[in-house]
């Protein structure tokens, strides 16, 4: 489980974070929405380190991350898998070099071992036999699931997905959405997902929490969000026609 | 107004030489693995050096043959032995021409590539995917391409040298400005071992400066890809003023 407690943080005078509080739950796909600009990427940067937060703690099972030394972050790092918006696959490296990669780099298993679990994680996105591929000569979809497929090699405790939909058609969305999904319940990870897809929202998010000016406006799930009486929440669900037509029939 | 902007550069200099400094001390952690340290370095060995070979060959050649023409053109004065030639174009090629001008080559060729590759990883997040993975991102990417550097520009300076003492002698060959026997003479004449070690010891410099510069503009990109190619820019700027002043400051202390 991570739970952050009261955490801000600025860039210069302009405030990003303002003291806010959220639980991710182990087993649970928890997502971070909220229109662009309002700090949900900011929030997972400053979860996962790649920003220090002004105040606040930033609790993994109860270690409080922000207290740690370079040394024992480095050891929570190791537990957590990220989902790059860009799939941040190393360019130079094969489709099985990424993959192998955590596992060459912090695992004594032999080549035969690594070799394994790399087949094991592609078969498990599917991508069984594209092993000698690179990056460039994958589609948006294949790099995602590459990346997935990286970010679950090591068993990882924490998985982060930022904006894992962006860029790809609806039925690779669905397929993205319905594997981060299996693989939480499967592995019993904590997920945090950052989107603004409302067909991820309804899908996969068993706890929601709505980041708007820089607070955690709203905490919910994928049930109560489609009803709820909360202005700012409603007016992001409901943005599109479609969605206002649905509500409207609902009503 | 123009105070004002002096200062602000001068702040910003100071901060960028700060800064160069902190990711020098994180550059030379102790690496993750040494056998992938190792692969790394030979991997960059082969990018940095072995592939700057034709470059540094065809400039050295060049280089050196012009040098000899040009001496042999300005020796006007009957009472200048004929080996004079030899022996200036080993000086100039030795001491200033190989270790310097080749390295500013370099710091074009190798710091525009350091620079992009790494700001391009910076820009596409596959830096932030390694710092989360719990690799330290500067060893890892950084530490291989310096000591490659430091290994290789040396070697690469030593076979400069040597090509650009055949251009020389080509040249006097083919515009028959000197005999093989009176070339090799000035060569060999009044040669001091020192001046070798000055040119490999200002290199070793060069190389290191070149690297770990262009790095440092890599790895703080921000933005898309002008930003990278900005950054680029200013990697192989600043390596050339830093090759500059440092061979002055080396040239100092050695020589004097």
């Amino acid at each position: 489980m991570i739970e952050v407690i009261k955490i801000s943080k600025s860039f210069g005078a302009n405030k990003v974070l303002d003291d806010v509080s959220a639980t991710f739950e182990t087993g649970k796909v928890n997502l971070i929405i909220g229109a662009s600009g309002q700090g949900k990427s900011v929030l997972a940067k400053c979860i996962v380190g790649l920003h220090e937060v002004d105040e606040g703690q930033i609790l993994y099972d109860g270690q409080d991350f922000c207290q740690m030394d370079h040394n024992e972050r480095r050891e929570i790092r190791k537990e957590i898998g990220m989902l790059f918006q860009g799939a941040a696959l190393f360019d130079s490296m094969t489709v099985e070099q990424n993959i192998m990669f955590p596992l060459t780099m912090f695992t004594k298993m032999t080549r035969k071992e690594m070799l394994d679990r790399t087949n094991f994680c592609l078969e498990r996105v599917n991508l069984s036999g594209r092993n000698k591929l690179f990056p460039a000569e994958c589609s948006g979809g294949m790099q995602k699931r590459i990346a997935i497929a990286r970010a679950i090699a090591m068993n990882p405790k924490y998985l982060f997905c930022d904006e894992p939909n962006s860029g790809l058609d609806p039925q690779t969305s669905i397929l993205i959405d319905a594997l981060i999904k299996e693989i939480t319940y499967e592995y019993n990870i904590t997920t945090i997902v950052i989107t603004h897809d409302m067909n991820s929202v309804i899908e996969i998010g068993d706890n929601i929490n709505f980041i708007y000016k820089g607070k955690n406006w709203w905490q919910g799930n994928n049930k109560s969000i489609v009803t709820t009486e909360n202005q700012e929440v409603g007016d992001f669900v409901y943005a599109s026609d479609f969605m206002k037509q649905i509500r409207s029939k609902l009503a | 107004m123009k105070l004002y902007i002096n200062l602000a550069v001068t702040v910003k200099i100071i901060g960028n030489i700060g800064k160069y400094c902190i990711m020098l001390w994180i550059v030379f952690s102790k690496p993750e693995k040494f056998r992938i340290f190792r692969k790394r370095t030979f991997e960059e060995i082969q990018t940095i050096g072995i592939n700057s070979l034709p470059i540094v060959a065809l400039m050295s050649v060049f280089i050196g043959g012009v040098i000899a023409l040009q001496t042999a053109s300005n020796m006007d004065n009957p009472i200048l032995p004929d080996y004079t030639i030899g022996y200036i174009t080993r000086s100039s090629t030795i001491l200033e021409l190989s270790p310097t001008i080749i390295s500013l080559i370099l710091a074009g060729k190798v710091g525009s590539n350091v620079a992009s590759e790494i700001g391009t990883m910076r820009i596409t997040e596959q830096i932030d995917a390694l710092e989360i993975m719990g690799v330290n991102s500067l060893t890892y990417l950084v530490l291989p391409k310096i000591v490659a550097a430091v290994i290789f520009f040396p070697i690469l300076i030593v076979f400069s040298m040597t090509l650009g003492l055949v251009g020389g002698w080509l040249s006097l060959i083919i515009s028959n400005l000197s005999t093989t026997e009176t070339y090799v003479l000035g060569i060999r004449y009044y040669f001091k071992t020192g001046d070798i070690v000055y040119a490999l010891t200002k290199t070793v410099v060069f190389g290191f400066l070149i690297v770990s510069i262009s790095s440092f503009y890599g790895y703080y990109s921000k933005g898309g890809s002008l930003d990278v190619g900005r950054s680029s820019t200013e990697a192989v700027v600043s390596s050339s003023i830093a090759i500059l002043l440092a061979n002055f400051l080396l040239t100092q202390m050695i020589l004097l």
